[in-house]
């Protein structure tokens, strides 16, 4: 090879493609490890249980749930298997998941140490923050999902389907529901992806993942206890799980958009603002682990 | 002129794919010549580290919080020299190294990596430079070939046409083929440390910056790293190597920098360093004290009689006349030894005997 070449190849290596290899890398990562295997696992058993537990008790259904009760419904439509089973994990389960996966992307890298080998690769840090979240997004909307197609398979097999009588008592045609359950979890996914760019920023604030994901589940704990003291009732709509709830609009007659649209307003304002911060955090930090 | 190619492909033992490296070659060729790099390619300077140096510091300084870690330190790495950075546990090799990665940012001073400024630059060097710091991390739970692939896929300069061929290039140079489908979990110290050499020699390197690279590897382990970085250094590749183990370096190194408590104290040739300290002349003989009035005749210092036998500094005197001096004196020479100082006498002289860590 000549030195020409050498040059040349430089020329080429020099500028930097646009590739979603390091981004499948990414979730490569994320979905082939076994823990997390685990936890969507989890996410799965719950539409199970329940669609399980009401057929096999049909009788007494609870009526008393709070938040959007889809539970009254399930013996007449499958598809309310997957509502019932989201309404039940956004409370817990949906963002411990969104939580372990978030506060390990960066922490968990400092961890093993393998955030020192990736920046000398090199990996410019405001790309690395790029396509962790990138991950994490659509980690959110992998793990909601998962609820909601299991819910709907476990609906559909011990319920049926068929046109489902919206929480306005008009009716909808099964193809009209079923689009309306996935629009419904395609919302909720934004939300619990706001909880991932939350979760990025503390993972920029520490080595230890675990910790990361801890302090992350209190948070979107404690927001849901503020959500509930009517006394700081000003503070609610400021609240990142506030809206999260609002997806049962999805099954009004006709669907009232005014609070989902402000709910993805409040996730698109949380995802910016804490990626920025993370950016803030992250881009001249000190690399020691 | 192959100076630039270190990736592995150039392994003399059989390689994996031995006709890579040319199509590569091409297909990059030829790709950059058609997506209109080519003409910034031929613009492009000539990297300036290769008339000048391949790392450069001026006055590098970090502080963390209390304490000094590497205080204004001149490091200079000649472009193809073999530079042996030593130091003692905690004397700041580590952070010196860290900041010339930019992974953390200097308090005071500059560092220029191949003419590049760090850490501004670092996005353009590093893709030139392979690293080992501090050592080998990789994902436990992934085998030691997907752990390269996930290095590999996060480079975006690397070719991923190529990638299975550079990575198995590399497991094979550093003797990891037959157990790239382990779990790193399951890595021996020593095949760790293996790993994370061939996760620096994925790509063409123009420099290596290996941080204690034969730490945990066994004796055989530790000469084929030896032979390793020798071969590379041949192919014109500039290699920055710290240790603590003066062996390694002694039989190694073109250069060496001593570090001792954040201080450079010692930086140059390895035959300039070895003269900071004087050659010492013994000779063996019944008549000690005539000898030394021999030596003392001709200039050496500190001249000492022993038993049997007589030890001076030889200074600017030939051995040879020493010996001359002594038979002509009629002094009946038995024995005639010149040490010239190891590198370890020229290193606990700049560091000190010691074995306490520098706080």
């Amino acid at each position: 090879m000549s030195v020409a070449d050498v040059v040349d190849q430089r020329g080429a290596l020099g500028r930097p493609r646009v590739s979603t290899r390091f981004l499948r890398s990414e979730l490569r990562l994320i979905f082939g490890r076994r823990r997390n295997i685990a936890g969507l696992g989890v996410l799965a058993a719950v539409p199970i249980l329940i669609a399980v537990a009401i057929k096999v008790d049909a009788s007494s259904p609870n009526p008393d749930q709070g938040g959007p009760t889809f539970f009254t419904s399930i013996t007449q439509n499958g598809l309310f298997v997957a509502l019932a089973a989201l309404s039940i994990e956004l409370g817990l389960f949906l963002p411990i998941a969104v939580s372990a996966i978030s506060a390990d992307s960066v922490a968990g890298e400092a961890n093993t140490g393998t955030l020192r080998y990736l920046l000398t690769v090199p990996v410019r840090r405001t790309r690395l923050l790029g396509v962790k979240y990138a991950a994490i997004v659509i980690f959110s909307f992998a793990a909601t999902f998962v609820v909601t197609v299991t819910g709907i398979v476990m609906g559909l097999l011990l319920f049926g389907g068929g046109s489902l009588t919206l929480l306005s008592g008009s009716q909808a045609a099964f193809g009209e529901g079923l689009l309306r359950v996935v629009a419904a979890t395609a919302y909720l996914s934004c939300g619990i992806a706001s909880l991932g760019a939350v979760g990025l920023f503390v993972s920029t604030l520490t080595e230890q993942p675990l910790g990361a994901t801890i302090a992350l589940v209190l948070l979107s704990t404690a927001s849901f206890i503020a959500d509930t003291i009517p006394q700081i009732s000003w503070l609610h709509p400021y609240l990142i799980t506030h809206y999260w709830t609002a997806f049962a609009d999805l099954f009004r007659d006709p669907i009232a958009w005014g609070q989902m649209q402000t709910g993805l307003y409040v996730a698109a304002v949380y995802a910016v603002v804490f990626w920025l911060a993370a950016w803030a955090r992250f881009a001249g930090k000190d690399v020691t682990s | 002129m192959t100076t630039s190619r270190v990736g592995g492909f150039e392994t003399d033992s059989a390689s994996a794919c031995p006709e890579e490296p040319t199509e590569e070659a091409s297909r990059r060729a030829s790709s950059s010549s058609t997506t209109g790099d080519a003409v910034e390619a031929t613009v492009r300077p000539e990297p300036s580290h290769t008339s000048g140096d391949a790392i450069a510091t001026h006055g590098l300084t970090k502080r963390f919080r209390h304490q000094l870690a590497v205080d204004g330190i001149d490091l200079r790495v000649p472009t193809g020299a073999v530079y042996g950075f030593l130091g003692p546990n905690g004397s700041g090799k580590t952070t010196t190294i860290r900041m010339l990665l930019g992974l953390i940012g200097p308090t005071a001073g500059t560092v220029e990596l191949l003419g590049e400024p760090i850490p501004e630059g670092a996005a353009r060097a590093l893709s030139r430079v392979g690293s080992l710091v501090e050592g080998p991390a990789f994902h436990p739970y992934l085998s030691g070939r997907a752990n390269l692939h996930r290095l590999d896929a996060a480079d975006s300069s690397a070719d991923p046409a190529t990638s299975r061929a550079r990575v198995d290039a590399a497991l094979d140079r550093v003797g990891l083929l037959a157990a790239g489908n382990k779990r790193f979990r399951a890595y021996s110290l020593g095949m760790r440390q293996r790993l994370a050499i061939a996760a620096a020699l994925l790509m063409p390197r123009d420099l290596l910056v290996l941080d204690e690279p034969t730490n945990g590897l066994d004796p055989q382990g530790t000469r084929e790293v030896r032979t390793l970085v020798g071969s590379l250094a041949s192919d014109g590749t500039t290699v920055l190597v710290s240790s603590h183990l003066l062996s390694e370096v002694e039989q190694l190194c073109s250069h060496i920098g001593v570090m001792h408590a954040g201080h450079l104290v010692a930086q140059g040739t390895a035959a300039d360093l070895r003269r900071g300290t004087d050659v010492q002349a013994r000779v063996d003989t019944e008549r000690p004290d005539a000898a030394a009035r021999v030596m003392r005749e001709l200039g050496l210092s500190d001249v000492q009689a022993h038993a049997n036998a007589a030890i001076g500094r030889l200074g600017d005197v030939a051995p040879e006349r020493l010996v001359a001096a002594c038979v002509n004196a009629g002094v009946p020479v038995v024995g005639f030894t010149v040490d010239a100082p190891s590198l370890e006498d020229v290193f606990v002289s700049l560091t000190g005997e010691g074995f306490d860590v520098s706080g």
